[in-house]
């Protein structure tokens, strides 16, 4: 039982992360801009994270992820601006929104392997924009208007929230069911997994997750518009993914750090931020193509040799 | 009439997917890559035909060979450089790998002329034919018959000349084709430098019929014309002439029916369709998977 050892541990830190931030927050030692960007870093991070769980831990190559995105930031902004309910119960029900539609696309399409799966998840992210742009009760191109209600207590919960699920989920006997498909999925067929199922899951896991840091997102800004959910969004947080190491979460949340610092000071050059992503990630790719991490933990750095290799 | 008329759009229309769709097919035939970046090689070719007909003042048939010239070149270097090092990798390095060479190629072009998009002048006189009470413009003739010759010259090559031979016998099984003496990477790289020769050239008349060009302009005809090349049966080049042809009539016929605004929406349930209920495709057979 060495996961109950540092449970507590993790959850101390993570509460002194939050107290000192918020401390910093309420003397206004971080100003608005820097508050901003801590709330995109904690949104980049669960999208990472549940991205993670999808093409990490389950190998499905799903790159429609902003599609997700997109129903959770909608769900909710209709939920808080349209019917005026409260915030908390918007990010549950824009996540839930989230979920279904990760259902509804997940069934059909998660039969398809490798590039096809890619190519089908894209088209349904592409699918659920269109829908979004074409319904004047949303606003359709022109967006719409959303309240500002996020602050840095709800995104840092939902990250917290996000690797708490997902991290135990690996761990649990559904998670190493998820692996195996990943390493190969005839033999996890053979050994009696219900593959369908698990891929079933872990996508709905991740979409939800998504639609969480939708809602989050949503109401971060004044205005959300179906351009912002386009085949770019989906690619970089596949960037996180990538760069921190397929099957590592530890990897996916210092790589949505890293690129949300790089992405902020490079805000006023877009096209330089979007050579060098792509540079990373071809480079990544032909010399490394686990990503930076491979699916080793960051807690794995600190083990020297206790328990033999990792193959 | 009104449907005829669609009908001949859709065509035309349809006529540049299938060009597109073939650099698509005939890679994924070969190396079971799906060439991300064939859409931005179009671009490329695109604007090379804007700045050789607009600023070099060469006729639209110069420019046609010019901008298939260049564009053949740049997709040999796109293949030597990023993709030959993933002949052996798994699917996924190399599907990303692919998606950074478009991004690449996408925001270089933006870093060096800007985002904004340039209009194409005009190279033919355009005239209306009256056929049987259906306009038909000089312009899509025009797309048309460069479409129909450089299908016809592209079957001609796969199938009577030495290097078509070896592009079939290279997809068909690349170890055993290499036994037989067959230069694999040659052969790649000739597949790689036909079809991206076919994207530039169905890039510059994409300028010629929409008139408006920018650097992003391949992201969208990119990804439909991989819809029509699994429409077709992925693999198989006169499935994507078919497949192309098809997509291009349904987007034209579901704008005539006043949904234009879903068009990309129809070519991707059309995908997803297709993927559920007959992934090899209208051409394809069904192949056992192998363990």
């Amino acid at each position: 039982m060495k996961k109950s050892k540092f449970f507590w541990g993790y959850a101390v830190l993570a509460l002194v992360i939050y107290a000192v931030i918020q401390v910093l927050i309420s003397t206004n030692i971080l100003d608005m801009y820097y508050q901003n960007m801590l709330i995109t870093m904690c949104i980049n991070i669960m999208l990472a994270v549940s991205l993670h769980i999808v093409i990490g831990i389950t190998g499905q190559f799903s790159i429609g992820h902003a599609g997700f995105l997109a129903v959770g930031a909608y769900i909710s902004a209709i939920i808080t601006t349209k019917l005026m309910l409260p915030f908390p119960l918007a990010i549950f029900l824009g996540a839930l929104a989230a979920a279904v539609a990760g259902l509804i696309v997940g069934i059909p399409t998660l039969r398809l392997k490798g590039d096809y799966l890619a190519i089908a998840t894209l088209g349904f992210a592409e699918i659920i924009r269109i829908v979004f742009l074409n319904t004047d009760y949303v606003g359709g191109a022109a967006g719409m208007q959303v309240k500002y209600l996020s602050n840095w207590t709800y995104a840092f919960v939902g990250v917290v929230l996000t690797i708490l699920v997902i991290s135990n989920f690996t761990n649990s006997r559904h998670g190493r069911a998820c692996i195996s498909i990943r390493e190969d999925e005839i033999a996890a067929d053979a050994m009696g997994i219900n593959t369908t199922y698990y891929k079933v899951v872990a996508f709905a896991i991740g979409s939800f997750f998504a639609g969480l840091a939708g809602a989050i997102f949503a109401h971060n800004f004044y205005i959300i518009q179906p351009t912002t959910f386009g085949f770019l969004k989906s690619f970089d947080i596949l960037i996180y993914v990538v760069l921190g190491g397929l099957g590592s979460l530890s990897g996916s949340v210092i790589a949505a750090i890293f690129l949300t610092v790089i992405s902020a000071y490079l805000a006023n050059f877009p096209e330089t931020r979007m050579i060098i992503y792509s540079l990373v990630l071809i480079v990544v790719m032909l010399y490394r193509p686990t990503g930076l991490m491979g699916t080793k933990e960051f807690t794995d750095l600190f083990k020297f040799g206790k328990k033999g290799g990792t193959k | 009439m009104e449907w005829i008329q669609q009908l001949v759009n859709g065509i035309s229309l349809g006529s540049i997917y299938a060009l597109i769709a073939l650099g698509y097919t005939m890679v994924y035939g070969i190396i079971k890559l799906i060439n991300f970046a064939h859409g931005d090689v179009f671009m490329i070719g695109s604007f090379i035909g804007f700045y050789a007909i607009a600023k070099w003042e060469l006729g639209f048939f110069p420019a046609l060979l010019l901008a298939m010239a260049v564009c053949a070149i740049f997709g040999v270097v796109i293949e030597r450089i990023a993709y030959k090092r993933l002949r052996n990798a798994t699917r996924i390095a190399a599907l990303i790998t692919a998606i950074g060479v478009s991004l690449l190629i996408e925001y270089t072009t933006i870093f060096f002329r800007g985002a904004q998009p340039a209009a194409y002048p005009e190279v033919i006189k355009n005239k209306s034919f009256d056929v049987f009470g259906v306009q038909i413009s000089s312009t899509s003739i025009l797309i048309l018959t460069v479409a129909i010759v450089l299908m016809i010259l592209l079957q001609f090559i796969v199938h009577k000349t030495k290097i078509g031979k070896a592009m079939r016998a290279v997809s068909h099984d690349a170890d055993a084709a290499r036994l037989m003496g067959i230069n694999v990477d040659n052969t790649i790289s000739a597949t790689f430098a036909i079809g991206s020769a076919l994207a530039g050239a169905a890039g510059v008349i994409f300028g010629v019929y929409y008139t408006k060009i920018d650097p992003l302009m391949g992201v969208i005809p990119g990804v439909k014309a991989f819809i029509a090349a699994v429409l077709g049966g992925i693999g198989i080049i006169p499935g994507a002439m078919v497949g192309g042809m098809l997509l291009g009539v349904v987007e034209s016929l579901v704008s005539a029916l006043g949904f234009s605004l879903w068009r990309d929406a129809a070519a991707f349930v059309i995908l997803i369709l297709i993927l559920i209920f007959r992934p090899s495709g209208i051409f394809g057979k069904n192949t056992r998977e192998k363990v």
